[in-house]
């Protein structure tokens, strides 16, 4: 089994459960697809994420009804140096999707998504607790693996595997 | 959602209520969960979970590590299901890496994923039941385990921690007698699940703590990010190794077991059937187990066979680079998720086209689980709250990595 390689163009994408209704409903708030080994990543506008969880969990053809996981990627040194990432699955329909925020550096917020899946709290407590990301509009953004009173964010790439000494 | 609405500090809200502190060292939050309850009375007003004190850092320590010195920290997130995370790991890094899987070591890693899932099962059964007063039932489960365990020690070495699945298939041939002692086990376990049942099913105290209790309805468990049997119980018929197969899942013939109700007691009859029909699965893997190598044809990132190297040059070469600048994994990303005995384990591998994993993510079936909790045993009795937490099965290695 050999690798072929990702396909980016939207156009060869956009009949995609997933990506179908993100385009008919705002076609700016996508930036960019991704199809690699039979995964489909959207590269969705920090500004809408909230509303592009909504359409996809009450998409009629496809519903995403299942938060399957929320995390983070740094990407320290380069900016923006976040990606949120999102893993979708429709149970009906069998289907997955990655959505994916970029996010700089300097001060990385972004819109809680637990108002459209409750079981965003201990997941994007974790991505706060360990990436050091805002969530606005969580219920109760504190720590959840890392004592209250640690400093930093663990899962950072310029935190040092050893820990401060 | 007024379950989503946390206790904002440990104080009482009313007179007559009481902040209780249940764990982290209470034998029946299974390790080191910490639950604090506001009381009134014997009835839980709110609870909230508080976890973090198994965290380890595996996820950071994996970015150091070579790919395959990521499996043995696999093993060490769910002590319970250490062949499921191994296989997880594998299945999410051969996929980056584009490699074929020999069917034997497919219908090996079958038949050892679904031995872990009673092992783990039996686990659950034990100390549910312990929890709850049946005290004998524990004592049943564990002699079983015990069958497993010595399984897999005659397969791996190791009783428990097994690093047994590699990048590109098993570590070891099964060596020889295996198949004829797991066929014995897998004919006489029907009746022990018997035996359980006995002492269970129709047990009145049994049905009197756990009917109706902590209910649970398919809109929450979904909405909340439940899986598995916990997910199962409440109706949705979901299950991952017949709905997305994955290491040659979709072979084997068995009936996923749901139930209507939702409550702890169809937790338990989920579970108590998915023994039986892993059982089943074990078995088909052991009849028609097929015959041929256990590694993939991939010498940059499969190590040689012993022999090989102490014979071929070629093969001392691939040897010594492996070990010791390990094998590029072309860039990408995978999300690779299997059905674990708890629900959804799903693994996120970043490549950046080097050896070591830029980012290992793990998608934990517990952390999610663990969210119904509130929604569970608010307005019930504390007795409850255990028979609650005991029903979604948490392993908190696994919760907190």
């Amino acid at each position: 089994m050999s690798l072929s390689p990702a396909i980016t163009d939207r156009e060869l994408l956009k009949a995609h459960p997933a990506l179908a209704p993100l385009l008919a409903w705002n076609p700016d708030s996508v930036h960019s697809v991704k199809f690699d080994r039979d995964e489909l990543t959207i590269y969705v506008d920090r500004s809408c994420i909230r509303e592009a969880c909504t359409l996809l969990r009450n998409d009629p053809n496809c519903p995403f009804t299942f938060l399957a996981d929320v995390t983070c990627v740094d990407w320290h040194p380069s900016e923006p140096r976040f990606e949120v990432v999102y893993h979708l699955l429709s149970i009906a329909n069998k289907e997955r999707v990655r959505l994916k925020v970029k996010l700089e550096g300097a001060s990385p917020v972004l819109e809680s998504v637990t108002s459209v899946w409750p079981a965003a709290n201990f997941f994007e407590r974790e991505v706060f607790d360990l990436f050091g990301i805002r969530f606005t509009g969580h219920p109760y953004l504190r720590r959840i693996q890392m004592p209250e009173d640690w400093e930093g964010h663990p899962l950072r790439k310029d935190y040092p595997v050893e820990g401060y000494r | 959602m007024a379950h989503l609405n946390p206790m904002s500090v440990l104080e009482p809200a009313q007179d007559r209520t009481m902040i209780l502190n249940m764990g982290p060292q209470h034998p029946s939050t299974h390790g080191v969960l910490r639950v604090i309850l506001e009381i009134d009375g014997e009835t839980v007003i709110r609870i909230m979970p508080d976890i973090g004190y198994l965290h380890t850092g595996i996820e950071k320590t994996c970015e150091a590590k070579f790919y395959q010195q990521v499996v043995p920290l696999t093993d060490r997130i769910d002590y319970l299901c250490p062949l499921t995370n191994n296989l997880c790991y594998c299945l999410a890094v051969e996929k980056l890496l584009g490699l074929e899987i020999p069917p034997k070591a497919q219908w090996m890693r079958v038949l050892l994923n679904e031995l872990t899932r009673i092992n783990s099962h039996l686990v659950w059964l034990g100390t549910h039941a312990l929890d709850i007063g049946a005290m004998s039932v524990f004592l049943y489960c564990f002699r079983e385990r015990e069958d497993i365990l010595r399984l897999f020690e005659m397969v791996s070495g190791q009783r428990m921690m097994t690093s047994y699945f590699r990048i590109g298939g098993l570590a070891l041939e099964p060596p020889l007698g295996f198949f004829d002692r797991v066929r014995a086990f897998v004919n006489h376990f029907p009746e022990k699940v018997d035996e359980y049942e006995n002492l269970l099913t129709t047990n009145p105290i049994w049905k009197m703590r756990t009917k109706g209790v902590a209910r649970i309805a398919a809109e929450d468990a979904i909405a909340l990010g439940a899986s598995g049997p916990t997910l199962r119980a409440s109706g949705v018929d979901f299950d991952l190794r017949r709905d997305m197969p994955y290491s040659g899942y979709d072979n084997f013939k068995f009936k996923v077991p749901i139930s209507q109700d939702g409550d702890v007691f169809a937790r338990y009859a989920c579970r108590v059937q998915e023994l039986r029909e892993s059982n089943a699965i074990a078995r088909q893997a052991l009849d028609g187990m097929p015959e041929g190598p256990i590694k993939a044809n991939a010498p940059k990132v499969v190590l040689p066979d012993r022999e090989k190297m102490k014979t071929e040059m070629e093969a001392l070469i691939y040897h010594f680079k492996i070990i010791t600048e390990g094998f590029s994994v072309p860039a990408g990303e995978v999300y690779q998720a299997v059905e674990s005995p708890r629900g959804e384990m799903g693994y996120y591998v970043i490549s950046d086209g080097t050896a070591k994993p830029y980012r290992v993510h793990m998608r934990a079936a517990c952390l999610a689980n663990l969210q119904l909790l509130p929604l569970m045993c608010e307005g019930r009795l504390i007795a409850d709250v255990v028979a609650a937490i005991g029903s979604i099965d948490i392993v908190l290695g696994e919760i907190d990595r």
